[in-house]
């Protein structure tokens, strides 16, 4: 029995890694620049035949307070954006309020606002403010990308939950507030996690706000870290790249860790 | 937009304070979005109007300028060049991402051994910090002694090498290839998602009446993708049209200003030259460009699916 659109044998499973291997050439190369010995030849060999950790060492050295950064900054982001979102998504999606519609069209209009807009204000009001080169200042702008996206994953969720899921608890005599937090919640823990792990991604891979919104290297997160690396480093062209892989683990083991929910809600946040 | 599942018509009697606790749900994400989306919005008008320099931070004062800065903007003798590179980087790393993106969705769409898993590993370009591909990128193109013109010249291909980030032609091309290969994954995983939702007994139908796979494309594949191909384009041009990230990292918009952008223009002058206002005016062009190809776009493909 076969099913269009087709079912396809080992040759199209090999066609599939040699396009994903030109594909994530780049990722390999990567890599493998990281373990070359340091020096300022650019080019190195194709395979890492003896890997050499001194970059890993040198870019610890310098970045892993930024690393540390990254990671306060990203982690905050994405708690924000949660305690932010799930309750206006659940809102959204179950209560009849007025305005539900301008407020999602809205949301949808800010992914058209450039994060320099964003920047260019909080510039001057983080100024007056103290929030220039803060945790907080970075973690308030990076979940600006953090925010709608995970209010548009948990609210296209949340409206799957059965109603007579949540009628059945009011009848029992729950608040809202109690449905929300003992019913809806438990139950939207997939989607918690795939728009937890997308907004922590957001935010970790920022670059204009780090770029923007500190001055001093206090607090610099590992993107600006790389960044100033390619400025000034050149010459270690190991170290620069072992901070580029250390800036794309996190990214690499979300991937594997939660593969299922990621590549589902990528196409269902789109579905909008 | 799928269509809203039916709802019960909120049957609980109202409780005094419901209605107050109802906003409660809703009031910290609305005040969120005020103050990092509205107000940035609306100070980034008025800042457009006003001759906002370093100077103002300290004395608190900006002049009105009027329409001074837009027309320093739009007047510059770089504007038109920035806005055909705008223009060329936008449409060639959207339709590029597109393009590769719809191949392979259309591939993974055959059921093979690993196929899910590599449909999962293809997203890694999308997920990696755009800084840290974009350095990648950047040391593979070297004119010199990277890795792309190494290839190409084991080839035969080129015996001098390319100029990717050095010359002015070249380099436009190069940010339009980084950020196509940044783009693929999502174009892949939207578009195979519009893909599994085409009920299979279509091809069937077609496959019996004889249809071969160019025309089920053609006549099921393509007319049904519509609607997803429509937003992802219209994403794709808002997204693009705004990257700042890879420019920055790749070439810097060089070499002489070749890989400027309004983007990066914007980006300049606020924060290297610290001029807010026309940056704010630069950025506020940005805005509206992508708001009114989002608009007529989807309009255009409204009419033409209603037609």
């Amino acid at each position: 029995m076969k099913r269009p659109p087709g079912r396809g044998g080992p040759l199209s499973t090999l066609v599939g890694i040699v396009l994903l291997a030109l594909m994530l050439f780049p990722v390999y190369w990567m890599v493998n620049a990281s373990l070359q010995p340091a020096g300022n030849t650019l080019r190195g060999g194709w395979f890492p035949l003896h890997p050499d950790l001194s970059g890993y060492a040198t870019a610890l050295r310098d970045q892993g307070r930024n690393l540390v950064t990254s990671l306060v900054v990203a982690l905050g982001s994405a708690l924000l954006s949660l305690a932010l979102a799930a309750p206006a998504a659940h809102a959204l999606a179950r209560f009849r309020l007025r305005g539900t519609k301008v407020v999602l069209l809205g949301i949808l209009t800010t992914q058209a606002v450039p994060s320099i807009v964003v920047a260019d204000a909080l510039y001057g009001a983080y100024n007056d403010l103290g929030l220039l080169n803060s945790h907080l200042g970075l973690v308030l702008a990076d979940s600006t990308a953090g925010v709608p996206f995970a209010i548009v994953v948990l609210h296209s969720f949340m409206r799957s939950i059965p109603e007579e899921v949540i009628e059945a608890a009011r009848m029992d005599g729950a608040g809202r507030l109690r449905v929300f937090r003992c019913v809806v919640l438990p139950l939207s823990r997939n989607a918690l996690i795939t728009a937890g792990v997308f907004t922590f991604l957001l935010a970790w891979s920022d670059f204009l706000f780090a770029l923007t919104l500190t001055t001093t290297d206090t607090v610099r997160p590992i993107t600006l870290g790389v960044y100033q690396y390619l400025g000034a480093h050149t010459n270690h062209w190991n170290a620069v790249m072992a901070t580029a892989v250390m800036a794309s683990v996190p990214a690499a083991v979300l991937l594997v860790v939660a593969q299922r929910h990621v590549t589902g809600s990528v196409a269902g946040a789109a579905d909008k | 937009m799928r269509s809203r599942p039916p709802q019960a018509a909120d049957p609980s009697p109202v409780r005094r304070g419901d209605r107050w606790t109802r906003w409660l749900f809703v009031a910290p994400a609305a005040t969120y979005l005020l103050l990092f989306f509205g107000y940035p919005i609306a100070d980034n008008v008025v800042m457009s109007f006003q001759q906002y320099t370093v100077t103002s931070f300290y004395t608190g004062d900006a002049p009105f300028a009027g329409l001074r800065n837009y027309a320093a903007v739009l007047s510059s003798s770089a504007f038109p060049r920035t806005l055909l590179t705008t223009a060329v980087f936008t449409a060639g790393s959207v339709l590029g991402q597109f393009a590769l993106g719809l191949a392979f969705a259309l591939f993974f769409r055959r059921r093979f051994p690993l196929g899910g898993v590599l449909r999962s590993l293809l997203l890694l370009p999308w997920l990696l910090p755009l800084v840290a591909s974009g350095t990648t990128w950047k040391w593979m193109l070297d004119p010199d002694t990277g890795v792309v013109n190494a290839v190409l010249r084991g080839l035969h291909l080129t015996s001098s090498g390319v100029p990717w980030l050095t010359g002015t032609s070249q380099a436009l091309l190069s940010v339009v290839l980084v950020n196509t290969w940044v783009g693929v994954p999502f174009n892949t995983a939207i578009l195979y998602g519009g893909l599994q939702d085409i009920p299979p007994n279509l091809y069937e139908a077609a496959k019996l009446d004889g249809a071969g796979p160019l025309a089920s494309f053609r006549h099921i594949t393509w007319p049904l993708l519509r609607p997803v191909v429509s937003v992802v384009l219209v994403l794709g041009v808002v997204y693009t049209v705004k990257v700042l990230d890879v420019i920055l990292v790749v070439t810097g918009g060089g070499p002489a200003g070749a890989t400027e952008t309004i983007a990066t223009q914007s980006y300049e002058l606020s924060f290297r030259q610290f001029d807010f206002g026309r940056g704010a005016a630069m950025s506020n062009l940005l805005i509206v460009l992508s708001l009114v190809f989002a608009v007529l776009h989807l309009r255009a493909d409204r009419r033409a699916r209603t037609v």
